[in-house]
């Protein structure tokens, strides 16, 4: 008698029950019934399911990387096709939106709707960076809703910028300018700086010294209304900006406009054109220019 | 001694219930309430209803696509689904209230699994006979060319039934022509055949299988609906004072035996399979046929009806001293219906009023805070709202927007140097507005002010308005 037919005879053991599994705790005893036949082909199932998955599928870890599954299918060819299924979708508007000129975008409405919502898109992509999510910019970086440009707010010229971008050495279509450092490189003393900068403030309200406003309108004429305009509303061929009115790119204290005249400023924009499609870019244009400030 | 006692079976099998036919006043009211609610679901997508041309001519429709439902004259918007909640809230008070006045008066009466239920056995009785031909359809063991036809007839019939109720169903959400004849075309759309699919199944077996198991297991609102009753409530029950000792064989003088001659025939006709003489019961829905059973044995041993009856357990005491039940209005008019149907109505003359003030032209105003504000160049100070317009009226409406607020606030639309602005019929128009407020005026330099945004309509001088607030400097 073996010893598991030995523990069968416990006290407790009817005639007809499964054998024990032999273990035993302060005399309790543990039956040893099968598994359920369904539940275990089930349980198979799910073996010979997972060993042909893992074929089929991307699965087993290797040192840098993972098989690749049989299937050869992949997250990134999903993205990717779906991307091509969209811009399929898509291909006979942007083709109608890059033919189009510029101004009779907003006359089809079908199509300025699609602009907006698709620039809307590549906006926050690709320009919320320096220009703010709201478009609102930052220091240095152009408000985008108000009603003053640098280089010109109408729908032709917001193309032209975002297609070459400003002051780009990448792009020789880019506009270009250049203030002179007048401090720097020594072309105005302190003295004529201050009373210049006194002048430019003045113009836009903030009350200053007289005789300080009157020796800088000189130094203003002579050396920044070739560019600043006489009357100092600027220049959108140049990319001057009008100094007369109430925004300031970097800043309208007093110490902000000494170091703009002191050190001059070199603001860039990267081109566009290498990076996004035409339809893009006028989708983009489209977008910024109907933002409030477009002209 | 010690012989282990197997453990009990935590499943209990369904015991098969072959309601036996009955007739009488409760029968015939729930024939007709039947054939009303049945009716009222089937034919209601197909009542047409004149809109005009730019809308759909089907009185209650639900489109999801176009987000709009209409109900007669009511035109329901997405923002508006507060009167869908309204009802819903009035449809739980109305239930609460003929609960608490007449016990599971729905259950029994008007629930779907109900009436269904009601149905299929009317198609089973028909098809297989009474109680006992079905009995014996059921004992017999050997799947005869006799037993195989009769079930597939009624499983059949059953199914063309279930496939009537997933079929009325989507013509709610479509243009029940036009549905119907894509889906015996096969134009119809996946979903279309995907909720009949599931509607047919769920109404063949929760009809013809489930029945009874549904409301006991199933449901939860047997359970809820205990919180709403009292011992004012009128329910089923049996007089027992009145009835007992049952027992079967003559009434003389001297004998003991109470008015039930325990011909069974309340157990028999029960839905639910159960003996209302042994009292209340979880399972019983008050569906009051074995009122209609009774009343029918009563009647023809002479004794007066009412053994089994509509009561309340409030007049238990004084019925068992002899003294007749209350007046029935004495037991439904209690502080607790009251407060029900106050609750109710109050619900529903809100929703009323709500409906009769809803105007045909609506506003949303959302600011725009990404930038709070922008300063002008000429250091004017402008904010801007996403504004949506509703034109709930058939045909295009030129909209003037305007601001009050401070004097200084001047209003400009996005895309049109006009104040006005053109919404096309029946929809909900995005328009970005503007305003400004000029260099050193309050506003400007202020944190904030309030503004009113007002829409008017030029055709016919309506107008709807919506507050909001201006940011200026100071923000």
């Amino acid at each position: 008698m073996s010893q598991h037919e030995e523990q069968n005879k416990a006290a407790n053991h009817q005639p007809g029950d499964p054998n024990t599994t032999g273990h035993k705790w302060d005399g309790i005893e543990e039956f040893d019934n099968p598994m359920p036949r369904w539940w275990l082909w089930t349980f198979y199932a799910t073996i010979l399911w997972g060993l042909i998955y893992t074929i089929a599928y991307p699965a087993w870890p290797l040192v840098n990387s993972a098989t690749a599954g049989v299937l050869g299918w992949s997250t990134r060819a999903d993205v990717a096709s779906e991307i091509v299924s969209v811009e399929e979708a898509n291909a006979e508007i942007n083709g109608r939106l890059a033919a189009i000129k510029m101004e009779d975008i907003a006359e089809d409405a079908d199509l300025h709707g699609y602009a907006v919502s698709s620039g809307a898109a590549v906006f926050r992509t690709r320009c919320a960076q320096c220009h703010g999510s709201g478009a609102a910019g930052a220091v240095g970086y152009p408000n985008l809703l108000d009603d003053a440009w640098l280089w010109g707010g109408d729908i032709e010229n917001i193309h032209l910028t975002i297609s070459h971008g400003i002051r780009n050495e990448d792009d020789p279509d880019a506009r270009y300018s250049e203030m002179p450092a007048f401090g720097r490189d020594e072309l105005l003393t302190p003295e004529e700086i201050d009373q210049a900068v006194n002048y430019v403030m003045s113009l836009s309200g903030t009350p200053q010294d007289a005789a300080q406003v009157e020796a800088g309108s000189v130094i203003f004429a002579d050396n920044c209304a070739a560019c600043h305009m006489e009357d100092a509303t600027g220049d959108p061929e140049q990319g001057a900006p009008n100094l007369a009115d109430a925004i300031w790119l970097y800043g309208g204290d007093y110490d902000t406009v000494k170091e703009t005249v002191t050190n001059s400023r070199f603001g860039v924009m990267p081109s566009w054109q290498s990076r996004l499609t035409e339809a893009q870019i006028r989708a983009v244009a489209t977008y910024v220019h109907q933002l409030g400030g477009g002209e | 001694m010690n012989d282990p006692q197997p453990a009990p079976s935590l499943y209990a099998a369904r015991e098969p219930i072959f309601p036996r036919r009955v007739s009488g006043p409760f029968r015939n009211l729930k024939w007709i309430i039947l054939a009303v609610t049945l009716g009222i679901y089937y034919l209601t997508p197909w009542i047409r209803w004149d809109r005009g041309p730019s809308l759909p001519d089907q009185a209650v429709l639900l489109d999801m696509a176009n987000r709009r439902f209409y109900f007669f004259w009511i035109e329901i918007w997405p923002h508006e689904f507060y009167f869908v909640a309204g009802l819903l809230i009035m449809a739980g008070l109305g239930l609460f209230l003929f609960t608490s006045a007449l016990g599971r008066v729905w259950c029994g009466y008007a629930c779907p699994q109900t009436v269904w239920t009601d149905l299929f056995i009317l198609v089973e009785r028909w098809i297989e006979g009474d109680r006992n031909a079905r009995l014996r359809l059921h004992r017999q063991k050997k799947m005869d060319l006799r037993k195989v036809r009769l079930r597939l007839t009624k499983w059949g019939v059953w199914l063309l039934i279930g496939l009537a109720t997933g079929g009325a169903w989507v013509f709610y959400f479509a243009d029940a022509p036009t549905l119907a004849r894509d889906l015996v075309t096969g134009q119809a759309h996946p979903i279309a055949y995907t909720t009949m699919a599931i509607l047919t199944a769920t109404t063949f077996f929760f009809g013809g299988f489930a029945r009874e198991q549904i409301c006991i297991y199933a449901c939860p609102w047997p359970r809820i609906q205990a919180a709403m009753m009292d011992e004012d409530t009128l329910v089923v029950g049996y007089r027992d004072w009145r009835g007992e000792p049952r027992g079967k064989g003559k009434r003389t003088a001297d004998s003991e035996l109470g008015d039930c001659i325990d011909c069974m025939a309340c157990v028999n006709v029960c839905p639910v399979g159960i003996d209302i003489r042994d009292g209340q019961q979880m399972e019983c829905i008050t569906c009051a046929l074995c009122i209609d059973a009774c009343d029918d044995m009563m009647a023809k041993i002479g004794k007066p009806r009412g053994l089994i009856d509509y009561m309340a357990l409030s007049d238990e005491a004084s019925e068992r001293a002899g003294k007749p039940p209350r007046n029935i209005w004495k037991h439904i008019l209690r502080p607790r219906t009251i407060m029900y149907t106050s609750m109710w109505s109050l619900v529903g003359v809100g929703l009323l009023f709500a409906l009769f003030i809803r105007s045909d032209i609506e506003l949303t105003v959302a600011p725009v805070r990404n930038p709070t504000f922008v300063t002008l160049s000429d250091g004017s100070i402008r904010n801007t709202y996403d504004v949506r317009l509703r034109n709930k009226h058939g045909e295009d409406r030129p909209f003037l927007l305007s601001v009050r607020g401070d004097p200084a606030m001047r209003i400009q639309l996005e895309g049109t140097p006009y104040d006005s602005v053109t919404v096309p019929a029946n929809t909900a128009y995005l328009q970005r507005v503007y305003i400004v407020t000029p260099k050193g005026a309050a506003p400007s330099d202020r944190a904030n002010t309030p503004a009113r945004i007002w829409v008017e309509d030029l055709t016919n001088g309506e107008r709807a308005h919506k507050d909001t607030t201006f940011n200026g400097r100071g923000n």
